[in-house]
């Protein structure tokens, strides 16, 4: 798969041109133009908003294909925590992940194991001080990318522990490599994924996350390997004990799971894009000082929202939690403080690259310049009708204006000033037919 | 060059609060303003706007950018501030118990907008009204 920004993007067989999608971006990245929709890459954060709404399903996310596995000696799946709530308690988790094992990987591992650790060592990180009030959680990539596009002065508060994704094909790489029977560049990785965020998080070039020794080779969707799934669950051999994760660390896919860890904290957690800008908003301003930890998810529910899962989110969580509830197989893996602090002190937990905001560009980059066009903006935006209505392709009509003064889009592009233009015209054309030319010859009256 | 912003903050507002603050921020990432400047900016702004909602018989919010320097203005009708040294010290607040329930009123407000500002400046009658000034260097 190419490297992308964001795995976002059009069908534009599919698209109407309807401008739906518009305004449900929270970063106002899609226009409008020639009748289909347009994603701004610089500003796109993968947040699926617009796949989940388009009613023509012409927003896609770039995924890998199964087939990828194929390129690679010994393929390894590593199931995101959502999985679970995707199918009814009444199939074992080791059915689950036995039946994604018999789509043709060698193995399977839970990233509830790697959640488990970041969960343990997010105690610590807390503890290092060397973060604002209050630490932010990295957990939901879209969320990461908000923080860098819209809120630049919180990246400094993000965590820079790796993800539980990340985590797990550290250590999955890790143990093969003492194994010592594949070489590392004969293993293949793959992240079974609930949204499109993930999947750019495993395609993306720029993150300095990964080296060679956390590599992920390919995002799968759920969606794409759902129907299988549910062929394969009742009928393929069952490993018993092939799930080894805790209750807690199971969680990871609902909102507040990862909270959990921080025990005696004042965190919030709150899911949905719109709902984590606002309390993004209240903590920018300062009003929010007594909050200890944020997590903020960009689906509602957490990750079982995310845009390539199968099942109702609400449903989801509720299958999740009736597990963790009754979980307590023997195979579980609880790890010691030591361990854990031990992984954490390694160094290898931590992502290198400082976290660096993304804001958008200045309206100009002299000062000076940047109030006359704002000037310009507010005159033109007073001359729009405010009805929002997204006929120009753009979000709103201050969009427009803005686009207009960037030299993107013109003044009659919005269908209320060019009726009013083509009135003025009609008003003219009449004005210009009364006139009494003077080679004209009288009209004569009919009887 | 220079650009102004002005909000009316009605007493009470409390359906609209925030909304000022939220807007001088993005007019200032668009002008071009530093990041570090906009937080400074919006704690104050949120700050000022919260006390003319929760404190003053309304009033208005003025935001002038120069090339320079940017001044933000808290502006109010009333009833003025009794005895100011007191009003600025940290902890100290006039809010109702219905205030404070909506997580208001813990009187940081003043002590916080002098906190971020570069120069801050506050003149009050009572019977007349409160006017802060506040300018940030850009």
């Amino acid at each position: 798969m190419e490297k992308l920004l964001h795995s976002v993007y059009l069908d534009e067989e599919k698209c109407l041109g309807c401008t739906t999608c518009l305004r449900s971006c929270p970063t106002g990245a899609i226009r409008v133009r020639g009748g289909k929709a347009i994603i701004n890459e610089s500003k796109c954060i993968d947040c699926g908003e617009c796949i989940r709404i388009c009613p023509h399903h012409a927003k896609l996310a770039k995924t890998d294909p199964l087939s990828k596995k194929d390129d690679y000696e010994y393929t390894v799946a590593m199931v995101a925590p959502a999985i679970i709530g995707q199918f009814k308690p009444k199939y074992s988790i080791d059915q689950i992940l036995s039946a994604v094992k018999a789509l043709g990987f060698d193995e399977v591992v839970e990233v509830a194991y790697g959640a488990e650790i970041v969960g343990q060592a997010l105690k610590y990180e807390y503890h290092a001080k060397r973060y604002p009030h209050p630490l932010i959680s990295s957990a939901c990539p879209a969320v990461v990318k908000l923080i860098q596009v819209r809120f630049p002065e919180l990246t400094g508060n993000i965590c820079r522990l790796k993800s539980p994704m990340a985590m797990t094909a550290r250590l999955i790489r890790k143990r093969i490599r003492e194994e010592g029977i594949y070489k590392n560049s004969d293993v293949g990785v793959f992240f079974i994924t609930p949204c499109a965020a993930k999947a750019t998080m495993v395609n993306n070039p720029v993150s300095s996350e990964y080296d060679k020794y956390d590599q992920i080779d390919g995002a799968i969707a759920i969606k794409d390997i759902y129907s299988d799934l549910a062929s394969l669950i009742g009928s393929c051999p069952i490993q018993e004990g092939i799930h080894n994760t805790t209750p807690e660390s199971c969680t990871w896919a609902l909102s507040g799971g990862e909270s959990d860890y921080l025990k005696n904290k004042n965190v919030l957690h709150v899911d949905g894009i719109q709902n984590v800008i606002n309390v993004l908003e209240e903590i920018e301003c300062g009003k929010l000082d007594t909050i200890e930890f944020f997590e903020g998810l960009a689906c509602i529910g957490g990750c079982v929202g995310g845009c390539l899962t199968v099942e109702n989110n609400y449903v989801a969580k509720m299958y999740i939690q009736d597990r963790a509830k009754t979980m307590k197989q023997t195979s579980i893996v609880h790890m010691s403080d030591e361990y854990v602090k031990s992984i954490y002190n390694s160094g290898m937990m931590h992502i290198k690259e400082r976290i660096l905001p993304r804001s958008p560009e200045p309206l100009d980059q002299d000062i000076n310049k940047a109030i006359e066009k704002m000037k310009q903006i507010e005159v033109l935006e007073s001359k729009l009708p405010g009805l929002d209505c997204g006929s120009c392709g753009a979000p709103g009509c201050r969009a427009l204006a803005e686009d207009i003064v960037a030299g993107k889009a013109k003044e009659i592009d919005c269908v209320f000033v060019l009726k009013d233009r083509v009135r003025d015209l009609s008003v003219l054309t009449n004005e210009l037919l009364q006139v009494e030319h003077p080679t004209e010859k009288p009209l004569t009256k009919k009887d | 060059m220079s650009y102004e912003l002005v909000f009316d903050v009605k007493r009470g507002d409390f359906d609209t609060a925030g909304e000022a603050s939220r807007k001088i921020k993005r007019t200032l990432q668009q002008l071009g303003v530093s990041n570090k400047v906009i937080r400074k900016v919006s704690i104050a702004g949120y700050e000022g706007e919260m006390n003319l909602a929760i404190h003053s018989s309304g009033g208005k919010i003025i935001l002038e950018v120069g090339e320079e320097e940017l001044v933000l203005t808290i502006e109010d009708t009333g009833p003025g501030i009794a005895n100011i040294d007191l009003a600025m010290t940290a902890g100290w607040s006039t809010a109702g118990d219905e205030v404070r329930q909506m997580g208001f009123g813990a009187g940081m407000g003043l002590p916080n907008m002098k906190n971020n500002a570069d120069n801050f400046q506050i003149s009050s009658k009572i019977g007349e009204g409160t006017k802060i000034v506040m300018k940030f260097l850009v």
